[in-house]
């Protein structure tokens, strides 16, 4: 890996090599254009561009706009220019690291074709599915694909069109909070003195023309965390659709996927095309329809994304069944932490509808004191008589 | 300049910066492109700007965002009191209309806020605006256009072109995604809490009275510090500020009171809950490990 890359005689010079180097991260899903090649070359010229390392930093600083893709730069940069003269269509499709493993290009240790093959990198036994949840990362393709499930299957457009229009309606009525300060106004209720007297200049001192001023609506923010384990497959449909609808209504949810593992799904659902969104998402729901880990998901949640994200402005809507696998206590825990950020939590469980359930699952009791509201959700409609309830909130 | 020089220019003014920080700055100033850095807070963010102001031997332009900010606070306003009474003032004396309103409306009634200073000085500055991450998305959309032409439109006065270039680092704590757009018209770095030779060395720079190995223990002991699952991950500051404590109650050796080790703790753990997260067992243990 540490070798430069050769490249082609016929090749155009530099700057055809950092152009395509600008569309080797667009490929891997780096937001990078012509301006940023531009950028590029004038970077490279300011530094000793033969010594790599530099070239590195460089192109490093130019290219990259967030953490994550921080984070993925060097795999990116080696598998271009220290490629051992071969430059690779693919490095990590995904932030996430997990997929890493199956993406080594074309060809396995065996040479063979991983499309063809599978079996020259499963384990010997096909060992059963729970099992495979989680277990480090020899655990190969074939299993991991019968684990992944399309949810594209599961969603229909129409559901997508309706889930929004519930997710709108939901979303105004959390919104109508006001904010203490006030701001100019057409139709404001008190006067707006600094403007008034600022706009008499124009007829001598005289304030012929009352301006006004208002408290604006300060909207708030709804963070959704879906849970897609086993359990919740059934309801899973709803949920996502609604998942994606909330997105599409409201720029500014932030919506997770959980199971075992926390997804931040997001990025994947503002696509503009509403199916290409589930696609993407499919994609990151790597073990939808597993074992399930509430509280160590909740738990990563508070630690890392919430103190980004979550204020005293924010509404954390959880859909989970309450059914965990971990430790009870840890719910408690990364709930009672989250209240502190000043956020509302809501937990909408599809079991609730049932006519006589308890709130008997560990996890669920565990969460029940720290919540601001607890009901039942199991289909568009149920979310959409919610309204009402949230208005109170 | 290379980036190298730069490196050690900002280390003598106290700075120590990580070479990939070091040539995103060294590009910045080269390409005159805005630099954005992110990073946790107490990673010092802030701190650039200041250093390099001083190594530039600038002024330092700083703009706080916060909720709300509008363009008044932000870019102009005019002074409308001084107006006022101006206009009082004319009438006493029975200036025309049209040159009191020449005057009213000039320059010197102008108030100049940070983004109108920054460009109108003689020689280039610093601007640093920091956490752009508070304020509201209009408010970042304005910004971009008065970072991408440098020039600013008074209606009444026409449009103020920037003299000189400022040097502009943005910060964010990433307490909201910033637009794509502001992204693409940075460089970009993100700072992550120093490795232990860097914060060594920072510690050695702002606290040269510290000895070799209690600064050595020190370092460690935040740098384990970090490992433990806290709410408030102790930064760079926190950890000068502990340093600077146990010189004060001259603590030779961080392992050998844990009674008061345990009380200068209060410099580094910001919540309660983290306070009773590491007690006193626990800060020996980790003094012990660090030692």
């Amino acid at each position: 890996m540490t070798r430069a890359t050769k490249f082609a005689a016929r090749d155009s010079g530099p700057s055809a090599r950092v152009a395509g180097f600008i569309a080797h991260l667009r490929e891997n899903g780096l937001r990078v254009g012509v301006a940023e090649a531009h950028v590029a070359l004038s970077a490279l010229s300011e530094v000793n561009a033969i010594r790599a390392d530099e070239a590195r930093r460089a192109l490093r600083a130019v290219c990259i706009g967030c953490k994550e893709e921080s984070e993925r730069f060097d795999d990116l940069f080696n598998s271009y220019w220290m490629d051992m003269g071969r430059v690779r269509n693919k490095v990590v499709p995904t932030p996430s690291n997990s997929f890493s493993d199956d993406v080594h290009s074309s060809r396995d240790a065996q040479g063979q074709d991983v499309g063809a093959s599978g079996d020259a990198t499963a384990p010997d036994s096909g060992g059963d599915l729970a099992k495979s949840e989680g277990t480090g990362k020899l655990i190969a393709t074939k299993q991991r694909n019968l684990n992944r499930r399309d949810l594209r299957d599961l969603v229909r457009p129409e559901e997508i069109a309706e889930a929004e229009e519930v997710a709108r309606r939901i979303g105004a009525s959390l919104r109508e909070r006001r904010s203490r300060r006030r701001i100019a106004a057409r139709k404001g209720d008190r006067i707006h003195f600094r403007k008034t007297i600022r706009r008499s200049l124009a007829t001598g001192g005289e304030p012929l023309r009352l301006l006004r001023k208002a408290r604006p609506d300060r909207s708030r923010k709804i963070v959704a965390l879906c849970d897609v384990s086993g359990s919740m497959s059934v309801y899973a449909q709803v949920f996502l659709a609604f998942l994606a609808g909330l997105m599409r209504a409201d720029k500014d949810t932030d919506a997770y996927l959980f199971h075992t593992r926390l997804v931040r799904i997001t990025e994947a659902l503002r696509d503009k095309d509403s199916m290409r969104a589930i696609g993407r998402m499919s994609l990151m729901a790597d073990g939808f329809g597993g074992g399930s880990k509430i509280g160590p998901s909740l738990q990563r949640f508070t630690d890392s994304y919430a103190r980004r994200f979550v204020n005293g402005r924010s509404v954390v809507m959880i859909l989970s069944d309450g059914y965990d696998t971990s430790d009870p206590a840890l719910v408690g825990n990364a709930l009672e932490k989250l209240r502190k950020r000043g956020c509302k939590v809501i937990w909408l469980n599809p079991l609730k509808g049932w006519s006589d359930y308890t709130p008997v699952a560990a996890g669920m009791a565990a969460a029940l004191p720290h919540l601001d509201m607890f009901k039942a959700a199991n289909t568009l409609g149920d979310l959409a008589a919610l309204e009402t309830e949230l208005v109170r909130l | 300049m290379i980036w190298t020089d730069l490196q050690t220019a900002l280390s003598r003014e106290g700075y120590v910066a990580s070479d990939d920080l070091a040539v995103a700055l060294q590009l910045a100033l080269a390409l005159e492109r805005p630099l954005l850095l992110e990073g946790a807070a107490g990673v010092g963010k802030t701190e650039i700007a200041r250093t390099l102001s001083a190594v530039k031997n600038t002024k330092l332009i700083r703009l706080q965002c916060y909720e709300g900010l509008d363009a008044a606070q932000a870019i102009y306003e005019w002074n409308y009191q001084r107006q006022l009474l101006s206009i009082r003032a004319a009438a006493e004396d029975g200036e025309t209309g049209a040159s009191v309103e020449a005057r009213i409306f000039s320059r010197d009634f102008l108030m100049e806020r940070p983004l109108l200073a920054a460009i109108t000085q003689e020689t280039p500055p610093v601007l640093l605006i920091d956490e752009i991450d508070r304020a509201d998305e209009e408010f970042e959309a304005y910004l971009l256009e008065v970072l991408s032409d440098f020039q600013v439109s008074v209606p009444e006065l026409g449009t103020i072109i920037a003299t000189s270039k400022p040097i502009v680092i943005l910060t964010s704590n990433s307490t909201r995604d910033l637009s794509d757009a502001l992204r693409r018209r940075c460089l970009y770095n993100y700072v992550e809490y120093p490795d232990r030779a860097t914060e060594l060395a920072i510690l050695k720079a702002r606290c040269p009275e510290v000895e070799a190995r209690l600064a050595e223990q020190v370092v460690g002991f935040i740098q384990k510090l970090r490992e433990e699952e806290l709410e408030k991950t102790p930064g760079i500051a926190e950890m000068l500020d502990f340093a600077a404590a146990l010189m004060g109650l001259g603590i030779a050796d961080l392992t050998e009171n844990p009674a008061v080790l345990h009380s200068t703790l209060t410099t580094l753990l910001k919540t309660q809950s983290d306070q009773a997260h590491i007690t006193p067992e626990v800060a020996g243990r980790i003094a012990g490990k660090a030692a």
